[in-house]
């Protein structure tokens, strides 16, 4: 029998769907062209008004927003709302280590739970579970999303937050979580510690909800395995809300878009023009209900394909694939957003030449990162104290920037390998679409 | 009169080092003294060769990062003790050692190590009150 947090929307006919977003949208349209000068700016150089959009089949005529937008227009270009109405601020990486910061008013925050609450009552979870949040809270989206998504079903949540291998699994243990939210690594590696410790039958999770970074069908069936549990997929950006955008059913066969809140299009990543259902694809979300930053036709980036292919599980929102790469250069290390121009920065910052290369490999279900920097005459020294205190105060720059630990490997000029003049920034080993 | 020293990065990969000499060693210069001080990912070499700006040229158009740095080169007697007595000396002193590595020549009993030291102008007055020798370039046959 499957639960639905929301029945009423998560399994109205479609063309009820349709008319409700149509009606969202028209009234969004109208609220950011009030009140978001960057966005009507945007739009009169297009040649768009209000009156052009009478329905989601308008959609295509409005201008597409960008990280790039998001970092000119920081912090407040976007903002929908007066400051005095909004209650809370979250946060992710840029592009060029200008973070992008989202805004949300209570209603905001409001539906951003309801998303996560239906994840939850979609995996199986209850009033009677206790569900163990091990995703980082402050900042980050995950924690704060599942955590208020957990409340609202009735749960008992543990806001653990990730690190701290023993005491996760004492809470667990002794507090018997039932659901496990966090990043796929950390499900993997708090699975392995189960093992080495022999506790599985004192381990009652039934199961996971894991996001924030991609994952293969294999590790999946890993943690599955190993913690006896079944593992949802969850997807989320903070410029949208954070994680709860989209959340796998028990068919898992991909992620439903609550649609309610957010209308998805599939776009050539190349000339911005939109796909028929079916096409693979970069994912764009326009925010139709969201008041403090009602992002419209924003680019994820992430490449994927949507189905409106009738699900087992009784939802009729649209399902999107799991992302299949990027279209950009951005990669998500431990669940960190990471662009490459961000290493430049720091390098170019700390007195190195910005020739680097970035290794990305995946150990027992760990991403490990490392980063190739060429040794310059600037930086070289007679004394190895001196280029150790200079490779400490690089690693710490990086950690400042990037929010997660990078090993740094100090090579000889031009080792770093070029194919063809231009240089190879990244190689990331891991397998993951 | 100090002696030129050739520090090069070395990077941790097999046949670096090796790299290095035979380059050298194509160029007809003569290696006096080799040190190497490394961490686990990487390290750097200390030379003194015979043409240290000849030297310097090669590796550098090679793609190499060095340094030149200026060092003292110490001749001690080559018997037990020698150079304890003059560490013990530094010590007492309070000059502290950087570095310090040995000289491939030797001559009638004496050895040569060179060294790098805290407080220069004290290492030398030190050194000078004892009638230690410092040896120059010339009298080692370095250009």
């Amino acid at each position: 029998m499957p639960n639905y947090y929301q029945p009423e929307i998560e399994t109205m006919p479609y063309d009820q769907l349709r008319q409700l977003q149509n009606e969202k949208l028209l009234k969004q349209v109208r609220h950011v062209w009030d009140n978001v000068p960057y966005y009507r700016q945007k739009m009169e150089e297009k040649g768009v008004t209000p009156e052009d959009i009478q329905s989601v089949d308008d959609l295509y005529k409005l201008p597409f927003l960008s990280k790039a937008d998001l970092r000119d227009a920081y912090p407040y270009g976007l903002l929908g709302k007066p400051l005095s109405e909004c209650v809370r601020i979250q946060s992710t990486s840029g592009t060029t280590g200008k973070r992008v910061v989202a805004f949300y008013t209570q209603h905001d925050i409001d539906l951003w739970e309801d998303c996560c609450a239906r994840a939850i009552v979609a995996a199986g979870g209850t009033k009677e579970d206790v569900v163990h949040v091990s995703y980082g809270y402050g900042l980050f989206t995950g924690g704060p999303g599942l955590n208020g998504g957990s409340h609202k079903v009735g749960c008992l949540t543990l806001p653990m937050s990730s690190g701290n291998t023993d005491r996760q699994l004492q809470f667990m243990t002794d507090l018997g979580s039932t659901i496990l939210c966090c990043t796929p690594s950390y499900a993997a590696y708090l699975a392995e510690s189960i093992h080495e410790r022999g506790i599985q039958d004192q381990i009652k999770l039934k199961a996971g909800i894991f996001g924030a970074e991609a994952w293969s069908e294999d590790m999946r069936h890993d943690i599955e395995n190993k913690l006896g549990i079944k593992a949802y997929d969850i997807y989320g950006l903070t410029e949208t809300s954070g994680p709860g955008v989209s959340f796998e059913c028990s068919e898992q066969t991909g992620m439903h878009i609550n649609e309610d809140h957010f209308i998805a299009e599939i776009i050539d990543p190349d000339t911005g023009e939109v796909l028929p259902e079916g096409s693979k694809g970069e994912l764009v979300f326009t925010a139709i209900d969201k008041e403090a930053f009602p992002l419209l036709r924003y680019r994820t980036r992430d490449i994927c394909v949507l189905s409106r292919k009738k699900c087992s599980c009784g939802r009729t929102h649209v399902k999107m694939s799991k992302p299949m790469g990027r279209s950009d250069d951005m990669l998500i290390i431990r669940g960190v957003n990471v662009f490459p121009s961000q290493i430049e920065t720091v390098l170019m910052q700390q007195g190195y030449g910005a020739n680097y290369q970035i290794i990305v490999d995946r150990v027992n279900n760990t991403d490990t990162f490392e980063i190739m920097v060429e040794m310059t005459p600037a930086m070289f020294s007679d004394s190895l104290a001196k280029i150790s205190e200079a490779e400490k105060s690089l690693v710490n720059a990086l950690k400042a920037m990037l929010g997660i630990s990078a090993k740094v490997k100090l090579v000889a000029p031009k080792s770093i390998t070029r194919s063809e003049g231009k240089a190879v920034r990244v190689i990331d080993k891991r397998k993951l679409f | 009169m100090n002696i030129h020293q050739i520090s090069v990065f070395l990077e941790n990969r097999t046949g670096q080092l090796a790299e290095i000499t035979h380059l050298l060693a194509e160029n007809g210069i003569d290696i006096r003294a080799l040190s190497i001080a490394e961490t686990a990912d990487y390290g750097l070499a200390r030379m003194i060769v015979d043409d240290a700006h000849k030297a310097s040229s090669v590796l550098l158009a090679h793609g190499d990062i060095l340094s030149m740095t200026p060092v003292w080169a110490v001749e001690v007697p080559d018997a037990p003790g020698g150079l304890a007595d003059l560490l013990n000396l530094l010590a007492s002193e309070h000059i502290d050692v950087e570095y310090m590595y040995s000289l491939f020549t030797h001559k009638d009993g004496l050895a040569y190590m060179v060294m790098r030291v805290s407080n220069e102008p004290k290492f030398l007055g030190a050194l000078g009150d004892r009638k230690i020798r410092i040896v120059s370039a010339e009298e080692l046959g370095l250009k």
